[in-house]
């Protein structure tokens, strides 16, 4: 074996020219596509991290048909405080459960006693929500590290809610919401903070304590409008929400239907298309790499061969079995590909380092500044190393196969 | 036993729409460490034979034997075996690998072809370089070398593996008179050191007087059978 790798490299290195070429072109294609991965992949998690960790959870549970009339926020769906017992107790059963907040959703009039605007609000429990959304306290402007985000009466202001109605931490607001009985009820609330808004559904929204808006709706019970639920692992989001929904399913309205509906962040928010189109050029963009290293690797086998006719034949002549004939130029091939690989990823790490330490930032939605990261895992760099190392070695299967089966006498006539 | 045993040998292919003949009913045989050339003029058969000796080609009929060997029963893989078992290849364009030294060229039957361990081929290699004079050559690639340092190699590569049998098809065809007559008398030293049975074919007459056995061909059939000793 050492004798066919041995002859494989002399003779990539005999042809320097090509093999530094078909090297470079088998090096950029890795060094784009693993840059590409590193970018957006970073982006991606980075999205996802932000839209589950600092607003809409892993997975959310509401009352049947709650989410298809979401934008009206109906307080007619919500779940009563006995099945919401029930629900939590059978959720903290649950298997890769790490919290469960609930919520209190409506819709409200703000008013700066000059102006008036409307908003959403969400009642929440600070210290449960912590637990579900941990990025929340960092939207929180002016609050120390540490200190509740929310204190009963307050209320956290989106920022451009804010801005709009000229109001800021301190500030005496007045909302007024209708409950599900049509009975208005107003509240003053005392500006806590601005709330940096995030991209995605609810990134608007505003905060207050969940008694609060269960006063200022006037509920007669504790009910609650959806349960926010942290996973241990993001990676088994689905699967976990399916075995959420089964192990919900036995809560049946009259009809005998389910009466709960589970819903993962895939399913709430439109980023997940957005994160599926990244998954799909990342596809695409490997099946160009594929391309690219095919398309390379079996030109420069298929001259190597063409150009090398008489000495195969003369191996042939002199014993050389058609296997070792078709090895040894299958061995350029994956040496090939071996060398291009290598030389890529080593490459990439080396992109990537300029690209995080250069500090490059850029705005999606609502978000400003998002700091530029390129991320590659293990995994990946051996998923495309090996996938190149494998297209190299299948690019060259084709001529070498055409070298092992040459008539010895043909191949010696060859001029 | 003869090393070689041609019994009314008939070798014809296709050529577009032409049926040719290359050998009509040849019968030879070839004694061991015999030093046999082949002549006769362009088309007449010679490297044909020489293939088909080599089991590079199969009768279309007759009977060739080859150490005993029925060579026209064995399928591709068992031909490479034998040729790399039993018979050493010279070539008239000399055809060494161009990518590894004198000395990598001759090992390469004993790596490649017959497997044998690292210290038998360092002894086996360095014994055939010192025996076609090439021993201070071992490191040179061919294009370093001359067309007759070239031959000496080829020729040492066809003995390393113990080749009982060594075909050379021209070997002389590329080289000015005085180094032909060198390899021609290499040759029939390693023929003598070792025993091993050389078949050539040539056109050149001065080098095929140095031939102890001369098989004419002419039009694929064998005229005249002239055997001589050598002085």
């Amino acid at each position: 074996m050492n004798t066919v790798m041995k002859l494989a490299a002399r003779n990539l290195l005999r042809y320097r020219r090509r093999t530094a070429l078909t090297s470079t072109l088998i090096v950029i294609g890795v060094v784009a596509v693993l840059t590409f991965i590193a970018v957006s992949g970073s982006f991606k998690n980075m999205m996802i991290g932000t839209i589950t960790d600092s607003m809409l959870g892993h997975v959310q549970v509401h009352r049947r048909s709650y989410v298809a009339s979401i934008d009206s926020l109906p307080l007619n769906l919500n779940m009563s405080p006995a099945m919401v017992k029930k629900v939590e107790e059978a959720l903290h059963a649950a298997p890769g459960v790490a919290a469960v907040s609930e919520r209190v959703k409506f819709g409200a009039m703000f008013s700066n006693f000059a102006e008036t605007t409307s908003i959403r609000v969400n009642g929440i429990d600070p210290a449960r929500e912590a637990a579900t959304t941990p990025l929340l306290p960092a939207r929180v402007r002016d609050v120390p590290h540490g200190a509740p985000i929310l204190e009963r009466g307050e209320i956290l202001v989106p920022v451009l809610l804010a801005r709009g109605m000229r109001v800021k931490a301190g500030d005496e607001v007045v909302l007024i919401a209708t409950n599900k009985d049509g009975s208005v009820n107003g509240r003053t609330f005392k500006v806590r903070s601005e709330l940096e808004s995030v991209t995605g559904p609810g990134g608007r929204d505003g905060y207050i304590h969940i008694e609060d808006a269960r006063e200022l709706l006037r509920m007669t019970q504790p009910e609650v409008s959806e349960l926010t639920i942290r996973l241990t692992n993001l990676d088994d989001v689905e699967r976990a929400a399916e075995r959420l929904a089964a192990s919900l399913a036995a809560f049946t309205n009259k009809a005998g239907v389910p009466a709960l509906e589970v819903h993962s962040w895939q399913r709430l928010s439109p980023f997940a298309n957005i994160a599926k189109m990244i998954d799909m050029l990342t596809v695409f963009i490997r099946a160009i790499l594929v391309a690219i290293v095919l398309v390379s690797v079996m030109n420069v086998m298929v001259m190597a061969v063409y150009e090398r006719i008489r000495e195969i034949g003369t191996l042939a002549a002199i014993g050389t079995r058609p296997t070792r004939i078709l090895a040894m130029f299958v061995s350029e091939g994956l040496l090939l590909g071996t060398l291009g690989s290598a030389a890529g990823i080593l490459l990439t790490l080396g992109v990537t380092a300029v690209i995080n330490t250069a500090g490059l930032t850029f705005d999606f939605g609502q978000q400003q500044g998002i700091p530029l990261v390129a991320q590659l895992t293990v995994p990946t760099l051996a998923t495309v190393g090996a996938m190149v190392v494998a297209i190299a070695l299948l690019a060259s299967l084709q001529p070498a196969w055409k070298a092992s089966r040459m008539d010895p006498i043909t191949a010696l006539r060859h001029v | 036993m003869s090393v070689v045993e041609a019994r009314d040998l008939v070798k014809s292919y296709r050529a577009g729409d032409v049926t040719v003949n290359a050998i009509r009913g040849v019968t030879f045989a070839i004694e061991p460490a015999s030093f046999v050339c082949f002549v006769g003029p362009s088309g007449s058969g010679k490297s044909t034979l020489l293939n088909m000796i080599g089991c590079l080609d199969r009768p279309t009929a007759g009977k060739l034997e080859v150490l005993g060997t029925d060579v026209a029963r064995l399928d591709r893989r068992a031909a490479a075996d034998f040729r790399g078992r039993n018979i050493g290849f010279i070539f008239q364009d000399f055809n060494l690998v161009p990518v590894l030294t004198a000395y990598e060229n001759v090992e390469y039957p004993l790596v490649m072809v017959q497997k044998r361990p690292s210290a038998e081929r360092a002894k086996r290699v360095r014994a055939l370089l010192e025996a076609v004079g090439m021993a201070d050559q071992a490191d040179k690639r061919p294009d370093q070398l001359s067309g007759g340092q070239k031959q000496r190699v080829a020729i040492a590569r066809a003995l390393v593996a113990s080749s009982t049998l060594v075909l050379a098809d021209e070997p002389t065809a590329n080289l000015d008179r005085d180094t032909a007559l060198r390899i021609i008398a290499l040759m029939k030293a390693m023929r003598s050191e070792f025993g091993t049975t050389f078949l050539f074919s040539t056109h050149d007459p001065k080098i095929m007087q140095e031939a102890e056995v001369i098989l004419t061909l002419e039009d694929g059939r064998l005229t005249k059978d002239d055997m001589r000793r050598a002085a």
